[in-house]
């Protein structure tokens, strides 16, 4: 057993964290945010990320994909979590190899998950019925919602990459939170020396580890209770992790100016994707009853 | 990443499964929380068992007496003989997991010798003398003294929360052996024979209504200058070495055990009709995902020790703080499947749920934890 990155795979992660910095700043998020026809799908960068081989990362290379597997496609994932990488990217790379010109990322498709749909305008197509979707004014400045009336069933594989957005976000969140501590300083220290401070820090990377161990084990199983898992845990690091760093941001937390609303409402919307933590909670307790006691690995 | 074990980690797994399923049938039943003597018995027969079938020390070195096991290998060990219910490691807990590695890792060659075999072999207990009344979380602070007569250091002072304490052997024993340095500096590792003239052992009662430790009275306790680890006043970066070797390994078989427990509790909440609550049923399947996490994180972890060549790193502590709690989240589960019966005392679930209060306060309280993840881990600045 050897739980660990890969050296190929700690390269493919540090890889697309390179060409999101480079791509996907700081800057260019806030620039996004703050666009008078917010939100724009960046035609350019969905293209670029075609070619960095985002959405046909588990394409066989025989059809022109790179041949990786969920645990890759998990590490680009958290990365494009942690970015806060807008667009319909997990419908995207699901489509890869079914709809054309969605593994080059010069297909935008869009997809129905639950009562909602991301990104419905903005797409070349939509996967599952959107017959009488009703645009809503999105939560998120960044991602345009659709309701829908009729739900689609949630996609597993689908959970499990919107889960380890919601790792990177956490991830994220608790380096900023900690950056923040680190500097700002109040009563003559930086806040970070408060233990008060400081536990809800340590609270934040507990979270994070634990759904981490979780999510990477989901991708290296496939198995959908683990995914389930995987699921809950995400979520909760994501939101309570937005939630906790604005708290030690203070009152700069709760600006417009600041990116910790950005990932909380992300983070909102991830978690109504998919199965909802009550389905998840039942499949898991589900689980209990069929158990038999003895050895599990 | 990879969950799968090589061929030779589950030849490993399928001769230990074997070897518990020949030998736990006749083991004596378990003695009373309370039978300290038939309590040391039992664990030291269990020990000699271990010993005597090449399971000894699993994962101590081997010139220290050990098998060199793998972390990976010593995790399918906890994890078998936790799913077959073979007893926990119980009075040798101090021996192996805490005083063993430290002599091991600290300790001189005629120490090694002295201390280690009978350990490995279930005929010596040990206990632990690092906390004291004045200096529990701030374990650094400690006050009892040792100043030297001759050959021999003279201790006085006092301990406390030292399980095992009225059947125990010897005691890893932290003195303060110069009282002018700083407090982290003069602090000596001590072996001590607890038969010593001047040890006075009276035992705690617990919240469980139980004996589960004791209070140490040290009146100018004899100990050979030779009983010391390490270096004079070099005894708090001795201890830093064995706490973190512990933090790693801890837990594995108890987060196997919870998940057991987690089945047997659904499968009650079947019989007794509070299935049927969905918000009881839904909480069950949140611990599912909580221990089946906690699981992932073990696995993680022994990986990255893996690759360290056996040295665990500082993720125990991210570890032990959402463990510790999830256990009670367990137990307060298990209260509400129960109804009136979690406030019976004879029930063991009622037991189980007061002794995981416990896990929150020992071997450093959730605080104190935080406070390491964040300075330690996340490098914020010390402070109050």
């Amino acid at each position: 057993m050897d739980f660990q990155l890969t050296d190929d795979q700690r390269a493919l992660r540090a890889g697309v964290r390179e060409l999101l910095v480079r791509r996907f700043g700081r800057e260019r998020l806030r620039a996004a945010v703050d666009a008078p026809d917010a939100p724009n799908l960046d035609r350019a960068l969905w293209r670029e990320l075609g070619e960095a081989g985002f959405f046909a990362l588990r394409l066989p290379e025989s059809a022109g994909g790179v041949g990786l597997g969920l645990p890759e496609a998990v590490l680009a994932f958290e990365e494009a979590g942690r970015a806060l990488l807008t667009g319909p990217l997990v419908a995207t790379h699901l489509a890869a190899g079914e709809v054309p010109g969605a593994a080059t990322g010069e297909t935008v498709v869009a997809a129905v998950d639950g009562t909602l749909v991301e990104w419905l305008d903005a797409a070349d197509v939509v996967r599952g019925d959107v017959t009488g979707a009703v645009p809503m004014r999105s939560a998120d400045p960044l991602t345009p919602l659709h309701r829908v009336p009729r739900a689609a069933p949630p996609d597993p594989v689908a959970a499990l990459l919107t889960a380890a957005e919601q790792l990177g976000s956490a991830a994220r969140t608790c380096e900023l939170a900690v950056q923040h501590a680190r500097t700002r300083e109040q009563f003559g220290q930086p806040i970070g020396a408060f233990q008060a401070v400081k536990h809800l820090c340590s609270e934040m990377l507990v979270r994070v580890e634990v759904a981490r161990g979780a999510v990477y084990a989901a991708a290296v199983t496939a198995d959908p209770l683990d995914i389930a898992a995987a699921g809950l845990l995400a979520d909760e690091a994501a939101e309570r992790g937005a939630r906790d760093c604005l708290q030690v941001h203070g009152g700069m937390g709760f600006t417009w100016e600041s990116d910790v609303h950005l990932h909380l409402k992300r983070a909102w919307l991830r978690a109504r994707r998919g199965q909802s933590a009550a389905e998840a909670e039942e499949a898991l307790a589900e689980d209990l009853q069929s158990a038999a006691p003895g050895p599990r690995t | 990443m990879d969950l799968s074990y090589t061929p030779e980690e589950e030849d490993f797994r399928g001769r230990l499964r074997e070897w518990l399923a020949k030998v736990l049938p006749g083991l004596p039943p378990k003695p009373s929380p309370d039978d300290w003597p038939g309590r040391r018995a039992y664990d030291l027969g269990w020990q000699r068992t271990l010993y005597d079938a090449g399971y000894a020390g699993l994962h101590w070195p081997i010139d220290a007496g050990g098998r060199g096991a793998t972390p990976t290998q010593h995790l399918i060990f906890l994890e078998e003989t936790e799913n077959a219910g073979a007893p926990y490691v119980g009075a040798n807990f101090v021996g192996l997991l805490h005083a063993g590695p430290t002599i091991a890792a600290e300790g001189s060659a005629e120490q090694r010798a002295r201390w280690l075999p009978p350990v490995l072999r279930g005929e010596e207990v040990w206990c632990q003398g690092f906390s004291e009344p004045d200096a529990g979380s701030d374990l650094a602070a400690l006050r009892t003294r040792a100043w030297r007569d001759g050959d021999d250091y003279v201790v006085s002072g006092s301990k406390i929360w030292t399980s095992h304490a009225e059947v125990a052997d010897w005691c890893e024993l932290l003195v303060r052996t110069d009282a002018k340095a700083p407090k982290h500096r003069g602090i000596s590792w001590l072996a001590m024979p607890m038969d010593a003239p001047g040890i006075t052992v009276r035992p705690l009662r617990t919240l469980a209504g139980s004996t589960e430790f004791a209070e140490v009275f040290l009146d100018e306790v004899r100990v050979p200058v030779a009983n010391r680890v390490g270096a004079e006043n070099d005894g708090w970066r001795v201890t830093m070495v064995t706490l973190s070797f512990e933090r790693g390994t801890a837990f594995v078989g108890e987060v196997v055990a919870c998940r057991r427990v987690l089945g047997e509790l659904a499968r009650e909440a079947r019989k007794n009709g509070r299935w049927d609550d969905a918000v009881l049923r839904r909480g069950l399947g949140r611990l599912n995902a909580e221990f089946r996490a906690l699981w992932r994180l073990t696995q993680w972890n022994v990986s990255e020790s893996e690759r360290a060549g056996g040295v665990p790193g500082i993720g125990g502590s991210v570890f032990k703080l959402r463990y510790s709690r999830a256990r009670q989240e367990l137990y307060d589960a298990a209260a509400e499947v129960l109804g009136p019966e979690a406030l019976d005392l004879d029930s063991r679930w009622t037991l189980d749920r007061l002794s995981s209060l416990s896990y929150t306060i020992a071997a450093g309280t959730s605080q104190i934890q935080r406070n390491i993840v964040a300075e330690r881990i996340l490098g914020l600045p010390k402070g109050r």
